[in-house]
């Protein structure tokens, strides 16, 4: 090979000038940079360029085709979204995203505690500011994603308990389940009890409990958003059986409504998305896992915990892992996973967010999710041939059935996206999905309701009967 | 004092900002706000009543979560302030983090993802208002196929790690497809290929062989062939590995494989010197992953996200992870729609389509270079790193063990083990010295196969001038240790903390993983910041 | 509080090429061929590097003279005597050195010298830790001809950091093997060091590393992974004979028994049936039911067979069948080895030969490595290995 890149000079290639590259080679006595390459064999060379689309070297014209690319898009800005399922559109305050593109944390990665200080004291805060929202003493830096804290927190339940069955008692979205299962299927069986009303059927639960259980499992808010009331009778049941209560959960709503721990929850995990993160097209997840202040719990965490430290000079507070040694621990066959790159800038920006926010905020979204969505269900239920999906109370998104309408779920989005609305997620036939946030304010969801009413082919601005109400 | 100036001294005499920031608790001052949250609206409390008075019992809170109280503009300065407490890739001469790829991540690529046509997108708008980013993540798959010679991509995995757990899990998929999930249990890798391979291997439920090096460092094709038999289930390796070193019997080893059914899985996080020069099909690999926060440069943000690349060949394309993006039609026609995983395929392994903005970054980065770009960035981050080989070698103590004579490809695992034995300074404390010089600095993976390591990838990014600078540092602290060891064993010494003690992380009665958890665990702390007497404390923490 | 005693004839038989300087005729001919005593001389470059650290006047116990005394004064420490030898030194000086410097308080002894050194100060810690309580830590400082025993620092400076880290205010220990080389086989061409004690050695964990990745940190937590994997793979109604060292000592701990630390035992179906067993004794057992060997790796040169546990001889091996043994070691000791093969050495070509190519080493549970095994004494091996055709025996 001879040099075809010898005269490629590029803003990103300090050492691509041809003067400095025959100075480099000079200093290590090599004719060419084909030398280093010695022990690739011939056979295996690609010998040829790689098919890839011309370059656009000059910054404005890359910048020109990206942006003529993503102009295609309409995004949530553009329609009216009242889509969910697992990836919510709130609002990140500007600060947030003014401190994560900070280039002393967007590119930090892995320095010391000494030299990366603040990302240490950052993502130290994140843990705590998370700890009190759920009321639990250790959150793990995040991990990839809600999904994988759920399948880590299952696992980590099988673990402990050393059995294989786990009960999933909730409505579950099914791409986390998918995820959840393929992760820990060597290990685990999932149960599903068929959830009654939308949420758990504690008595179907307790009557498949057994020895062999090694946690039950929960959403609450669910796929659905329904917010599950039993998880005090859970927690017990579990507890006499010898199984762990583990709790997937949104903590957008941690404001008001009484986090899991406090109802018996061993494990809480879930995704942090709704905090202060864009929606990204679903690309901006982080996982979260809390537990007690147990060794035997956080021993069996495989992700990275940050925890104060003294350093040489007293009184000063430093940060480091703590018991790091844990994920060496291996005493079971089954191993521990891993630590990697995973999410621990999404959770910088939702400590900034819980800063924020603070009790008043956090309190006052809560409500304001609760009335909305109650104000969205009725509103809905409303429309003639619509009904809600069940009684359960709900957090930001419910399900309605359209089966009265005569027309399908998907007919019903179709019509409405030519109105510039994303109605919903059809999650089944006749079912919808929809989801309201802070965002979607009264006028967004009666434009909903009348939008709706028309595709179904009724009015719907007629007043809402007062035994609808609450 | 007149002009001119004096040059800049030789070696930096950086400190590290130092803010003494309190933990954010402790700058909570009642009732400020950072944020509003919009009032709920008259028409919908008409509507809907009280719905906190109305929730079930037991579901409301019975205290507002205890988070600080402050301004905007506090918060603001309190985490402006711990980022300068960070040395950013973009601050250091970050060569010292080997096998971690640390290169330019360009700001053009940040500024694109940063438009509402991409943050404000959701993943389940109808596809006919998302074909600019479902255009861009196709076009990215098919680089990356055309880059590694495979077939099909997905970009749905968040980091390498998660990029390897798919790669295990779709060779559990296709073996028990086969009828040979019960049969093949074991997975083989190289003590010097990234430790998630063995990890990820062990969580899908397999036994894992480990094959050492000989003793020039290359790995050693006969024990690999003692290793295989009709129970491996794949061998996951990294080539070239952590030392830099490329395994010349690549495809022996690949073929070995093969030849007892065992599939073959390529760690790339390596790839960065072999862009353009080789790839993965053409090894025979079935299956690989790229990190693109390693090769393709998207940031590392403090850990995450990253993204990984999943490519594999058309016999393992059913197991891939999904949603998949297809295209439909050609040219100007040209549509993209989204499938849901196929019947055979391991599910979705990730919210979605994977970290969407790294994605639209390493696409962009791609774009910029084009394949004479990704060719040049390969050749010149081997370049810079046989430049940088040559000159550590000229430090005294420090060596470069294995296939000596020999050129490395795109990193190299150092050894201090002459400098430790003369002087007793280890390397690990020689990277802690080196942050002093505002560089950092990585020993290696565990085990310490090479004896007091550290590992150098210098990627393209840095120039002539800032590796001499980083090797002057070096060379500056190995006088160190020779000279004035103290200064080299107490260190840092500029940094925003000094050295931190193990004791109190790994105690779980004195561990504080979060802030609630330090209140309970130190009374005294607690009772100090409330403004109460000591003599309180237990009283007030009970 | 430290310790010091010096072996001062230590090593003079190196340079002489006398392969070792064990017993009064080799000492002599070792001065008759004009050779240095360097002992004192490293013991003075540790205690340098402990001044420097501990920066003002520090009291070290120590012996008399040559023995220690001169060392620490030439370091600009305070020696306290606590013994004084005789004008020729012994290893029984040695032995009664170390056995002083305990009673007075020594926490950890450093001592100056090879192999030999180093099982004389086993012998004497050891006559004060038989009265039970806590044994005392000691570390070599590299100064003799053999030093095959991982008790030494990598260099009397790396000794004197390790030494400093102690005083600081302490150091982790691991149980590590004593081994010395038998001097006047090795002058006839055989090297074959044996085991013959373990003692408790400080070891410097890394200071804060950005913790990427899954690090076994210490060495007990992997030794404890090693015994974890060989423990699941234990079956009923099988003799395990537990071969001497350290992971295998662990292994006996963890089945909740004894383990005499030098001999082969017996275990079955968590029974232990016979303590330092005797060649005819393995015998009768392999006659009695399935048997199987765990072995470690001796010392490091990676003996597997030959070293050490000479009791599970050619005959027992032959004995045992087609699948001997269950070789178990922590990572690191293969790691250590540094590319070279695991050696054994039973005596018998066919059988040393039978053993030779490939063995799978137990590292973990559900982790194991793939080690190449050479027949020093048995040529054929080389050419096993390289074909690739070596089986786990």
């Amino acid at each position: 090979m001879t040099e075809p890149s010898a005269a490629f000079v590029h803003p990103y290639l300090p050492n691509s000038a041809p003067e400095v590259r025959r100075e480099m080679l000079d200093a290590v006595g090599a004719a060419s940079v084909d030398e280093f390459y010695a022990d690739v064999p011939e056979a295996l060379r690609l010998g040829r360029p790689l098919e890839l689309p011309a370059p656009l070297l000059a910054e404005q014209d890359l910048a020109r085709h990206v942006r003529g690319l993503l102009a295609k898009n309409r995004s949530t800005e553009d329609r009216l979204s009242f889509l969910g399922h697992g990836t919510y559109r709130h609002y990140v305050p500007a600060v947030v995203d003014e401190v994560i593109n900070r280039s002393e944390f967007l590119t930090a990665y892995a320095g010391e505690p000494y030299e990366d200080h603040g990302r240490f004291q950052a993502l130290f805060q994140y843990q705590s500011l998370m700890a009190e929202l759920l009321a639990m003493d250790v959150v793990n830096v995040p991990t990839y994603d809600g999904y994988q804290a759920t399948a880590t927190a299952l696992a980590m339940a099988g673990r402990l308990t050393g059995r294989r069955r786990v009960l999933v008692v909730s409505d579950v979205l099914p791409e986390k389940h998918s995820k959840v299962h393929d992760f820990v299927r060597v290990h685990l069986e999932l149960e599903l009890v068929p959830t009654a009303g939308g949420t758990a059927d504690v008595a179907a639960a307790a009557a498949r409990l057994g020895d062999d259980v090694a946690a039950i499992w929960v959403e609450t808010p669910s796929a659905t958003g329904a917010v599950e009331a039993a998880l005090p009778a859970l927690a017990t049941a579990a507890h006499a059986a010898g199984a762990l209560l583990v709790v997937g959960t949104d903590p957008i709503g941690y404001g008001v409504l009484t986090p899991p721990a406090e109802q018996g929850a061993d494990v809480v995990c879930g995704d942090i998305q709704s905090l202060g993160l864009h929606q990204w097209f679903g690309g901006a997840h982080g996982g979260f896992i809390a537990v007690a202040d147990d060794e035997a719990l956080v021993m069996e965490l495989p992700s990275r915990l940050f925890g104060l430290a003294s350093t040489d000079v007293p009184g000063e507070v430093g940060f480091g892992d703590v018991a790091y040694e844990r994920t060496s621990f291996a005493r079971r066959e089954e191993g521990k996973e891993w630590v990697g790159t995973a999410a621990a800038l999404w959770g910088i920006a939702a400590g900034v967010y819980l800063a924020l926010m603070g009790p008043a905020g956090m309190a006052e979204l809560g409500e304001l999710l609760l009335a909305r969505t109650r104000y969205a269900q009725q509103r809905l239920a409303a429309v003639p041939g619509v009904r809600l999906g069940d009684d359960a109370l709900h957090l930001r998104e419910f399900t309605v059935d359209v089966s009265g309408t005569g027309r399908s779920a998907a007919e019903l989005v179709a019509a409405l996206r030519a109105e510039g609305i994303e109605p919903g997620i059809v999650v089944g036939e006749e079912l919808l999905l929809v989801c309201v946030t802070e965002l979607t304010g009264q006028a967004d969801i009666d434009r909903l309701a009348t939008c709706l009413a028309a595709a179904c082919g009724t009015p719907s601005d007629r007043q809402i009967p007062q035994e609808q109400r609450a | 004092m007149s002009l001119p100036l004096a040059p800049k001294p030789a070696i930096r005499r950086f400190h590290q900002a130092r803010w003494d920031e309190p933990v954010i608790f402790e700058l909570s001052t009642p009732g400020e706000r950072g944020v509003l949250v919009p009032a709920v609206e008259p028409g919908v409390r008409d509507a809907v009543g009280d719905v906190l008075a109305e929730l079930p019992a037991g579901l409301r809170r019975a205290a507002p979560p205890a988070l600080p109280e402050m301004a905007q503009m506090r918060v603001l300065k309190h985490y402006l302030r711990l980022s300068q407490e960070n040395l950013g890739a973009d601050l250091n001469v970050d060569i010292g983090q080997g096998t971690c790829t640390m290169k330019y991540s360009p700001k053009i690529n940040d500024q694109l993802v940063a438009t509402p046509q991409l943050t404000a997108m959701h993943p389940l708008q109808d596809p006919a208002d998302a074909q600019g980013v479902l255009e861009i993540v196709w076009r990215l798959e098919r680089m990356l196929a055309e880059i590694s010679g495979m077939d099909e991509v997905s970009l749905q995995t968040q980091g390498g790690s998660a990029a390897i757990w798919a790669n295990i899990a779709m060779i559990r998929a296709y073996h028990e497809a086969n009828g040979e999930g019960e049969q093949r249990r074991e997975v083989i890798t190289t003590i010097f290929s990234h430790p998630s391979n063995a990890a990820a291997a062990k969580a899908a439920g397999y036994e894992v062989v480990t094959i050492h090096p000989d003793a020039d460092g290359y790995p050693d094709l006969a024990a690999l062939k003692a290793a295989l038999s009709p129970r491996t289930a794949a061998i996951m390796v990294t080539n070239p590995e952590d030392t830099g070193i490329y395994n010349p019997a690549i495809t022996e080893w690949v073929d070995a494989a093969h030849a007892v059914g065992a599939l073959a899985s390529y760690d790339q996080a390596n790839a960065n010197g072999i862009l353009g020069i080789t790839r993965a099909r053409d090894a025979g690999f079935d299956v690989c992953h790229f990190n693109l926060h390693k090769t393709f440069s998207t940031p590392h943000g403090c850990g995450g996200p990253g993204s990984g690349a999943n490519a594999v060949s058309a016999a393992l394309a059913p197991f891939l992870p999904g949603p998949r993006i297809v295209r439909i039609g050609e040219g100007d026609d040209a549509r993209f729609e989204v499938q849901g995983a196929g019947p055979q395929s391991i599910g979705t392994v990730a919210p979605f389509f994977g970290v969407v903005p790294n994605l639209v970054r390493a696409y962009a980065w791609i774009m910029a270079l084009g394949a004479e770009g990704l060719l040049a960035a390969a050749e010149t981050a081997v370049l810079n790193n046989n430049y940088l080989l040559a000159k550590v070698l000229e430090i005294p103590g420090a060596s470069a063990p294995y296939a000596s004579g020999r050129r490395r490809i795109e990193q190299v695992r150092y050894s201090w083990q002459e400098l430790y034995e003369e002087t007793g300074i280890t390397s690990e404390e020689i990277g802690v010295r080196m942050s002093d010089f505002g560089m950092h600095y990585w020993t290696s993976h565990h085990p310490y196969v090479v004896p007091q390591p550290f590992t150098l990838e210098p990627t393209e990014s840095y120039s002539k001038a800032e590796l001499d600078e980083y090797v002057a540092a070096l060379a500056e602290v190995a006088r160190e240790a020779r000279e004035t060891p103290e200064i080299v064993r107490t260190a840092p010494h500029r940094q925003s903390v000094h050295h931190t003690h193990h004791d109190d992380l790994d105690d779980p009665a004195r561990w504080a993983v979060t802030w609630r958890a330090y209140l309970r665990k130190y009374p005294e702390v607690a009772a100090r910041l409330a403004g109460e007497p000591e003599s309180t404390a237990d009283a007030s923490a009970a | 509080m430290l310790g010091l005693v010096v072996n001062p004839v230590a090593g003079v038989g190196g340079p002489a090429g006398l392969g070792g300087s064990d017993g009064a005729a080799a000492q002599a001919s070792a001065a008759e061929r004009g050779a240095q005593p360097r002992a004192g001389e490293r013991a003075r470059l540790a205690l340098e590097l402990v001044h420097e650290a501990i920066g003002g006047p520090l009291e070290v116990l120590t012996a008399a003279g040559p023995m220690g005394e001169d060392a620490v004064r030439a370091a600009g420490l305070v020696p306290r005597i606590v013994v004084r030898p005789g004008a020729a030194t012994s290893p029984a000086d040695t032995v009664a050195a170390a056995d002083a410097l305990v009673a007075a308080g020594a926490t950890l002894v450093l001592f100056a010298g090879g192999d030999g050194t180093a099982r004389d100060v086993a012998r004497g810690l050891d006559a004060v830790g038989a009265g039970g309580g806590a044994r005392v830590a000691a570390l070599g400082i590299p100064a003799g001809v053999k030093m095959y025993s991982p008790v030494f620092a990598v260099s009397p400076r790396a000794a004197g950091a390790l030494a400093a880290a102690w005083l600081d205010g302490g150091l982790p220990v691991e149980e590590r093997e004593v081994l010395d080389l038998d001097e006047d086989a090795l002058r006839l061409g055989r090297v074959e060091p044996r085991l013959h004690a373990a003692m408790p050695v400080p070891v410097r964990r890394g200071r804060t590393q950005a913790r990427k990745a899954a690090t076994p940190a210490s060495e007990a937590a992997a030794v404890s992974a090693a015994v974890d994997g060989v423990l699941r793979l234990l079956r009923p109604g099988v003799r395990y004979l537990l071969g001497p060292g350290g992971t295998t000592a662990e292994l006996a701990r963890r089945l909740g028994l004894p383990k005499t630390r030098l001999g082969v035992d017996v275990v079955l179906d968590g029974r232990l049936l016979r303590a330092a067993a005797s060649e005819s004794e393995l015998l009768d057992e392999i006659a009695a039911g399935p048997a199987r060997a765990v072995v470690s790796i001796i010392g490091g040169q990676g003996f597997l067979l030959g070293r050490g546990n000479q009791q599970l001889s050619a005959r027992v091996l032959r004995a045992l069948g087609e699948e001997p043994l269950l070789v178990v070691a922590p990572e690191q000791k293969l790691v250590e080895l540094g590319g070279r093969p695991l050696l054994v050495d039973t005596g018998d070509p066919a059988v040393d030969r039978a053993l030779a190519g490939f063995v799978r080493v137990v590292t973990g549970p559900g982790t194991s490595s793939i080690s190449p095994v050479n027949a020093p004494d048995a040529e054929a091996s080389s050419a096993s290995r390289t074909e690739g055709e070596g089986h786990a025996p």
